[in-house]
């Protein structure tokens, strides 16, 4: 299944080799131009039956982990998060260490050797560790080196009725929707751009639209889904199995309105079941679309992923299926109604 | 000019809403501009041609700019009562909004309520919500939808010398900009009159109306705080002190040629002035000053009281002295001397 291979894929913010090969070699068979540009950005062309307009599918590639910055005379080796990760989800977690995937744990004291005010305290990352079973500093340094990306060793398979479990659904779903999308011809020019470097500021994105210069940008992404306990029914962001989330601001840029009233429309017409997201923090890849020259029209839609940036994410099968389809509706809707914008 | 500052004052246009301020403003400005248009972000770029254009070259292009946008709320959550949840647009505090009211694009009015609190300070977004009147969600939804913004409440009150209203931040300036256009005449270059959308989320038009116009002087025209009022904090601006000249805020420090430029001219035409240095908030002269390879920008200032609350308040003198200032900068960098810096 293509995206438990991209959700398996190793790729923190700036070093999505693994993740942008994995992704080119699937859609090679159905575009018309593929680049590589300067920073790691993965520009795919299928050009239109027209191609008068250019419209831009874009999902980053990287994903939130951890990175090798020290290793001491044991061996262990430190970390800092590669990305917004919280530290108290990672104790006694199995990692996957630099791009030859060395299996590493993360860490913890047993229980038998814990102070009582140890209990009462989460662990922060700077007494975190990885133990990739090295005796000493000297074999560590064979294995890997200063800079090497760590990522969660979680399997992607299916949780329950309808769900499935993963990694770095955020955003490889995007990814996933965005590799869908191409394989279909339409009348404008369809530009797959799979970002680098979201997870630490947006920074693909912007350099990505800057040359593509799209007429219309549509942002595939993944999403808080808190409808969990303590937080009340306003609080959430999105629920999973209501569909997939339209956003229509977040903290990094107000969604073009008609774009966002074509995704309604076209969901709504079709039957597809949609929610509107209902908070407005975080920033996504729009932020840096958005603004690009003389600015170009841009809307997110967004995946329901709880527990997003911990080691496994849960989402809604149904939801997957849906935003796939509503992606490719809304594509649809372009050929047929022409580009609102 | 007081019957302008009320209906710009009173128009609709939070960040990301700008629909209706923008046509009122579009009716006001069309008599002066040569061209009009609307850019992918909603900025309303009014070109002003030059009287002739200079000989042998090409009329260079000058950059004035004022934000249209205001701050206030956007619907996040309607529940099964009909109560509304919402975030802020722009920099808003919540203790601003108990007793207020919002009014949404379709004349929709909502109140503001809390839930329980033990202490007021424990006053967050978040324990709020907002009452349109409607009795149950079905009734709400049918008012406003998800993503629908809201604007203060604020009666336009005419002091005198002062004037009090919402959203005088920033279309005090806006009004600044239109007497200018209506004054100023350029003679050798152009002159591109931008009322921009979305500052107060990050200063996020004026980057892309910059980017679109290649801009060789940028000016921005925005409001700043002042210390003139009981036990405020020293601040060198007072209400009634003139048109307020920036030296430096957090988005920019103004270029020392269109700085001194302004001097210049408020010293040549006796126009009012004080000098700014802000240490918090920004105008969109920041954005405008790192577009492409950089462009010259400064920034003239509007003094306004109680700034981002429901009723700011500015001076007529003040606002006066800031036409006067913009005309004069904008006649100068026109001319064929360019001010010095085209």
């Amino acid at each position: 299944m293509l995206l438990a291979q991209l959700s398996e894929a190793a790729g923190i913010s700036g070093q999505e080799a693994e993740v942008r090969a994995l992704i080119r070699s699937e859609i090679t068979p159905y575009v018309d131009e593929i680049r590589v540009d300067p920073i790691g950005n993965l520009i795919a062309v299928k050009r239109g039956r027209k191609g008068d307009r250019r419209v831009m599918l874009a999902a980053h590639m990287d994903e939130v982990g951890l990175m090798v910055v020290g290793i001491d005379a044991d061996g262990l080796l430190h970390v800092e998060a590669a990305g917004g990760v919280d530290p108290r989800v990672l104790v006694s977690k199995l990692v996957y260490v630099g791009a030859d995937r060395r299996p590493g744990v993360i860490g913890s004291k047993p229980i038998h050797l814990l102070k009582a005010e140890d209990m009462d305290r989460a662990t922060d990352m700077d007494s975190l560790y990885v133990d990739i079973g090295a005796r000493n500093k000297e074999d560590a340094e064979k294995l890997v080196k200063l800079g090497d990306q760590i990522v969660f060793a979680t399997r992607c398979e299916p949780l329950g009725e309808g769900f499935l479990k993963g990694k770095a659904m955020d955003d490889r779903v995007g990814c996933y929707a965005i590799i869908e999308a191409l394989k279909k011809q339409h009348d404008f020019d369809l530009v797959g751009a799979f970002t680098v470097q979201e997870e630490v500021g947006l920074r693909g994105a912007g350099v990505a639209a800057y040359r593509v210069k799209p007429d219309l940008a549509l942002v595939l992404e993944g999403t808080t889904a808190h409808d969990l306990t303590e937080t009340p029914e306003h609080g959430y962001s999105t629920v999973p199995g209501r569909g997939p989330a339209i956003v229509y601001r977040d903290a990094s840029w107000v969604g073009d309105r008609r774009i966002v009233d074509r995704l309604i429309q076209t969901a709504e017409a079709a039957g597809v079941p949609y929610q509107i997201k209902r908070t407005v923090t975080g920033g996504t890849d729009a932020g840096r679309i958005g603004p690009t020259e003389s600015g170009v029209p841009v809307a997110v839609m967004s995946m329901p992923c709880r527990y997003i940036h911990s080691p496994v994410s849960v989402i809604c099968a149904d939801d997957l299926n849906n935003y796939v389809k509503l992606a490719g509706l809304f594509l649809d809707s372009l050929d047929e109604r022409g580009l609102p914008v | 000019m007081k019957d302008l500052v009320k209906k710009l004052s009173q128009g609709f246009g939070p960040s990301g809403s700008e629909d209706q301020i923008r046509s009122i403003i579009r009716s006001e400005v069309e008599q002066y501009a040569d061209e009009i248009r609307v850019d992918a972000m909603g900025n309303l770029i009014c070109r002003v041609a030059p009287k002739a254009a200079a000989s042998g070259s090409a009329p260079k292009r000058i950059m004035v700019d004022a934000h249209m946008d205001e701050i206030g709320i956007v619907v996040s959550y309607i529940d099964d009562k009909g109560f509304v949840r919402f975030s802020p647009v722009g920099g808003l505090s919540p203790h601003v909004l108990l007793g207020q009211k919002v009014v949404f694009a379709d004349g929709t009015v909502g109140v503001f309520g809390t839930e329980k609190l033990d202490d007021i300070k424990d006053l967050k977004f978040d324990k709020m919500f907002i009452d349109i009147g409607a009795r149950d969600r079905a009734e709400a939804q049918a008012k406003v939808g998800i993503g629908d913004a809201a604007a203060m409440v604020g009666s336009f009150a005419d002091m005198g010398v002062r004037v009090s209203g919402k959203a005088m931040d920033d279309r005090i300036a806006c009004l600044v900009l239109i007497e200018a256009m209506r004054r100023a005449r350029p003679q050798v270059h152009e002159v591109y009159y931008v009322f921009a959308v979305q500052e107060e989320l990050g200063l996020r038009g004026a980057r892309t109306a910059a980017y679109g116009i290649n801009p060789d002087v940028g000016i921005a025209v925005d409001v700043t705080l002042w210390g003139d009022t009981p036990e405020h904090a020293p601040f060198n601006v007072s209400l009634g002190g003139g048109a307020a000249i920036k030296a430096k805020d957090a988005s920019l420090i103004a270029h020392p040629a269109v700085k001194n430029l302004m001097i210049d001219a408020a010293e040549k035409n006796g126009i009012p002035y004080q000098l700014e240095v802000l240490e918090r908030g920004g105008t969109d002269a920041g954005a405008i000053a790192l577009t492409r390879e950089g462009v010259p920008s400064g920034t003239i200032s509007v003094p306004c009281r109680y700034v981002h609350t429901p009723a700011e308040m500015v001076d007529m003198g003040d606002v006066d002295a800031c036409v006067r200032l913009l005309t004069a900068v904008v006649e100068e960098l026109a001319s064929p001397g360019g001010g010095g810096i085209l």
